[in-house]
């Protein structure tokens, strides 16, 4: 019965997101750092950990981001950054989302003690100050990998999220739709998916790439200060080692300018994507 | 408004007992024994290392029973007395932090207050026009986009070094002590700003991007187009939807209060400013577990603190708090 | 007072074109005239009282002229208009649940928006105050925010509000449809009271709801698909319309005492059409009856009996 408006609104959707600069200019970009995360070390005959060349040289056409005080290709570890920038994004910014998703979709919808209980654990999770609490699991393994760090952010971050689609899902459980299933007897796990959650999507869609570039931040905060992962390289951990080997009284900007302006570069772009994805799905943002 | 008090206070209580109670595991669960560490620094011979090992261990009531640890500790805690640093032994933690959090105060306050209150007034300015809009929000959005460490290094390199205008560590030249002079106030400034620059243009950015997204939201809102109806002039207009869109942004300044702490501790890192934030790195990469104890819970406590003044800030600001209506 | 409009035209500017929302708008409203709006939603009605009083965008002014009292009103000049609004020309709007600022004591807002158009709020607060008793308001509610009144309060608060100044003309949008019966009653007749006790001139009153309409209307206007449709005094409208759409609507409505199992209750089969790129001419000739070939032309809005105005070549060709 509602699949005629539910394909009519997708394609409304897709009309407006054809057509939106935001949407489009942000996608761009990101699509950009993504290509080059993923052909980028097949662009280089070195690897990232190889002294290749000269110490501290500036960009040339043999290493086109320079290379660091040891004589390694800057662009090397860039392109590798890139992808475990794009990982612990996905994984961290993913695990939010859906611990976010769970936690506000039961406290909205179930209401009561059960969303007044929930409410309580996000506060309680909002109020501390995560990032410290980060930085001491982090100093108590010795060993940590990429996906551990990722698991970490995706386990702390989520309370953002999970406000967010909890109001969605108090607003959409008091709509007439999904009172009229309910009278019609519909099981609840059944109104779930066929009434609520195509109404969420956009929420959810949203969501998650603000988790996305949130744990893209977080992440490479804690690689700078050297928290991060104990093997392998992300572009916050260049940073580190820029910061580290005198990159600033040696003036070595090619070591710290990209991999920062990579990151804020992404982050900026998933935030405007964002925007523009907010005006696509609400009729009133978008301008005539 | 009894009510929206007592449900906060709830979570503080809780989440400060929580909290004391992670912050109190956190030397027991370490990988390795805090006092072997101490020790080890003082290259001692096998025999003096034992007797000194059971004598400290006993200081540091690491032999009594884990529940009455448990309980001395919150007793301590209400003296005050956070224990001994073992990285710069045997200096009491308490002073440690407290020699720090002037600075921390000094950075932050300034940085989270002006970035916040410039912030939304331009927010507001920039949802003016069209044009300002288009111009203004890209460089926002980049802005809040920018990790802190990164803005930090940039400022350093282009201020510090190649502009030789502020210097780029510590927080005051390290050839003075501290003395009450104008000298020493200025040395003081100047290594102040480049780390206060950088907290503030990346909240700025943040800030100044909810508010325009809020005035926009307001400015569409039912009441300001009835006052348009009725031929009401742009400014009160303007004037109330600043207003409204005030609120939500106090609120976030609670919520973001974890992320301006982060971003704290990695600028303080990058300008080798001694706060909290740079002594708690430090004593965590020192293996300081009774340092790292205090700072986490000075963090905490300061970050509740926090909230709670804001929450009194928004029961002034929303008059619809005291009669009731919004609970949150 | 007189109200005249001629030949007002305003579309909607959408990405996929223009709307072409209201055509050739023409009509008059005497002094003291109660005038009811009705027709189906996206009609057009909202937008006719919209461009009367806040022509903003995506609206657009095409052509035509409005003049009210005599002075012709600049309604395609946002600022221009300022002048008159609120003073000679007033609304009561659709959301008039949500028209005060939540954050604002009521009193505190009215006291502001008096004095930003250079009105002495202290002089005007005894007349205020009899309004409020004049709606059945106690006066307690000025010192009270939005929310801790009812939504009949809140109608009602806003009625006084909009009227303050006595304006010439008084829009009314809708401002029935969000009430409970018994509560409609009441707020129709406090229109007609400040008609009657001359705080305004003269009302329209926008609506769907017919049955409001032959309470307090001196006359009804009946909307279709943007273009005019009929209008005349109420009975005649209700009793012998002459517009094939408005026949209709007025068989259509259920009746009370009728039962319909005996009576069948009827709609208008079909919908109106989309304004983005219009059938021409009239444009409900796709679901009418008695439509014809010349029916492909604008029918004019002419008046074929005395007061009694018809867009329908059927009954122009009837009255030659």
């Amino acid at each position: 019965m509602a699949q005629n408006p539910d394909e009519k609104k997708r394609n409304e959707f897709l009309y407006f997101a054809m057509r939106n600069n935001k949407l489009k200019i942000g996608a761009a970009i990101i699509l950009f750092f993504l290509v080059l995360a993923a052909i980028g070390p097949l662009l280089t005959d070195n690897e990232p950990t190889a002294f290749a060349g000269p110490m501290s040289d500036p960009p040339s056409a043999e290493f086109w981001f320079g290379t660091t005080f040891f004589g390694q290709d800057v662009f090397a570890q860039f392109v590798v950054g890139l992808r475990a920038t794009f990982l612990v994004g996905a994984i961290g910014g993913g695990l939010a989302t859906v611990i976010g998703m769970l936690v506000g979709f039961i406290a909205g919808y179930r209401g009561g003690i059960i969303d007044e209980a929930l409410n309580v654990l996000t506060n309680i999770v909002l109020v501390i100050p995560t990032f410290a609490l980060l930085l001491i699991i982090a100093a108590y393994l010795e060993v940590r990998g990429l996906f551990m760090e990722s698991v970490l952010i995706g386990l702390t971050a989520w309370p953002w999220a999970a406000r967010a689609i909890r109001a969605q899902t108090l607003s959409l459980r008091s709509r007439e739709f999904v009172d009229l299933a309910r009278m019609s007897a519909m099981k609840p796990l059944r109104i779930i998916f066929t009434e609520i959650a195509p109404n969420m999507m956009s929420y959810l869609v949203m969501a998650f790439i603000l988790q996305f570039g949130g744990a893209i931040l977080i992440a490479a905060t804690l690689d700078f200060i050297g928290l991060g992962p104990t093997t392998g390289f992300s572009l916050g951990i260049m940073m580190q080692y820029a910061v580290l080997w005198g990159a600033l009284p040696l003036g070595t900007w090619w070591w710290f300018v990209p991999p920062g302006a990579a990151i804020a570069a992404i982050v900026g772009a998933l935030y405007f994507m964002n925007v523009g994805l907010d005006e696509v799905f609400n009729p009133k943002l978008r301008e005539t | 408004m009894r009510r929206y008090f007592s449900r906060k206070l709830l979570i503080y209580l809780i989440t400060f007992f929580l909290a004391v109670t992670i912050d109190w595991l956190i030397p027991r669960l370490m990988p390795g024994d805090p006092i072997q560490n101490m020790l080890s620094r003082a290259a001692l011979n096998a025999n003096a290392a034992e007797t000194m090992h059971t004598y400290y261990t006993h200081a540091f009531q690491l032999d009594l029973p884990v529940w009455q640890q448990y309980l001395s500790f919150w007793n301590a805690l209400f003296h005050g007395d956070l224990g001994i640093s073992t990285y710069l032994f045997p200096t009491p933690v308490a002073k440690v932090i407290k020699d720090a959090v002037p600075y921390d105060i000094f950075l932050l306050l300034p940085s989270i207050l002006l970035s916040w209150w410039a912030g939304n007034k331009f927010g507001a300015f920039a949802a003016r026009t069209k044009r300002l809009d288009n111009t203004v929000l890209p460089i926002a959005y980049l802005l809040t986009a920018t990790p802190y460490m990164w803005l930090g290094i940039l400022l350093a390199w282009v201020f510090g070094i190649i502009l030789g205008w502020f210097p780029i560590a510590g927080a005051y030249s390290f050839t003075m002590g501290t003395q009450l002079t104008w000298v020493f106030v200025g040395s003081v400034l100047k290594h102040w700003f480049l780390p206060f620059a950088s907290l503030f243009l990346v909240g700025f950015g943040g800030w100044a991007i909810g508010m325009r997204n809020m005035i926009i939201y307001e400015l569409e809102a039912d009441y300001s187009h009835y006052l348009e109806a009725l031929g009401a002039p742009r400014r009160l207009i303007r004037r109330y939807a600043f207003r409204n869109a005030i609120l939500p942004q106090l609120s976030g300044l609670a919520l973001q209060l974890g992320v301006i702490v982060a971003g704290a501790l990695v600028t303080e890192v990058v300008f080798s400013y001694p706060g909290i934030g740079y002594l708690i790195l430090s004593a965590i990469q020192n293996q300081d577990y009774f340092l790292v104890q205090g700072c986490f819970l000075f963090i905490i406590i300061g970050v509740l603190l926090a909230n709670f003044l804001i929450d009194i800030a928004y029961v002034i600001v929303d008059p619809r708090t005291r009669k009731g209506m919004v609970g949150e | 007072m007189s109200l005249r409009v001629e030949d007002l035209t305003v579309y909607y500017q959408t990405l996929r074109g223009d709307v072409r929302a209201l055509e050739n708008a023409t009509f008059s409203l005497a002094d003291g005239e109660i005038m009811g709006m009705a027709g189906e939603s996206g009609c057009g009605k909202t937008t006719l009282s919209n461009s009367l009083i806040l022509l903003t965008p995506p609206m657009r002014y095409i052509k035509g002229r409005v003049v009210l009292d005599g002075q012709e009103l600049p309604v395609s000049d946002i600022d221009g208009m300022n002048r008159y609004r609120f003073k000679e020309i007033s609304v009561v709007p659709q959301y008039a649940m949500n028209a005060m600022n939540p954050t604002r004591k009521i009193g505190k807002m009215a006291e502001e928006l008096l004095r930003s158009r250079g009105i002495d709020a202290h002089r005007v607060l005894p007349e205020l105050k009899r309004r409020l008793d004049l709606v059945e308001l106690d006066q307690d509610v000025l010192k009270m925010y939005p929310i801790e009144l009812s939504g009949g309060m809140k109608q009602r608060m806003v009625m006084v509000l909009s009227t303050l100044m006595n304006p010439s003309l008084l829009l009314a949008d809708e401002i029935t449809s969000a009430l409970d019966v018994s509560t409609q009653k009441a707020v129709a007749e406090m229109l007609v009271g400040f008609r009657d006790h001359k705080i305004v001139k003269s009302i329209i009153v926008i609506t769907h709801d017919i049955s409001i309409l032959y309470q307090i209307a001196d006359s009804i206007l009946i909307m279709y698909a943007g273009q005019l449709a009929e209008k005349g005094p109420t009975e005649t409208v209700i009793h012998s319309p002459r517009h094939p759409y408005t026949k209709l609507l007025i068989t259509s409505l259920p009746k009370v005492g009728a039962k319909h199992d005996v009576t069948q209750l009827e709609g208008i089969p079909g919908k109106p059409p989309l304004l983005l790129d219009p059938p021409e001419g009239c444009r409900f000739r796709e679901r009418c009856p008695v439509a014809f070939e010349k029916c492909v032309e604008v029918p004019p809005f002419l008046e074929l009996d005395p007061d009694h105005f018809v867009a329908c070549w059927k009954e122009i060709e009837s009255n030659a």
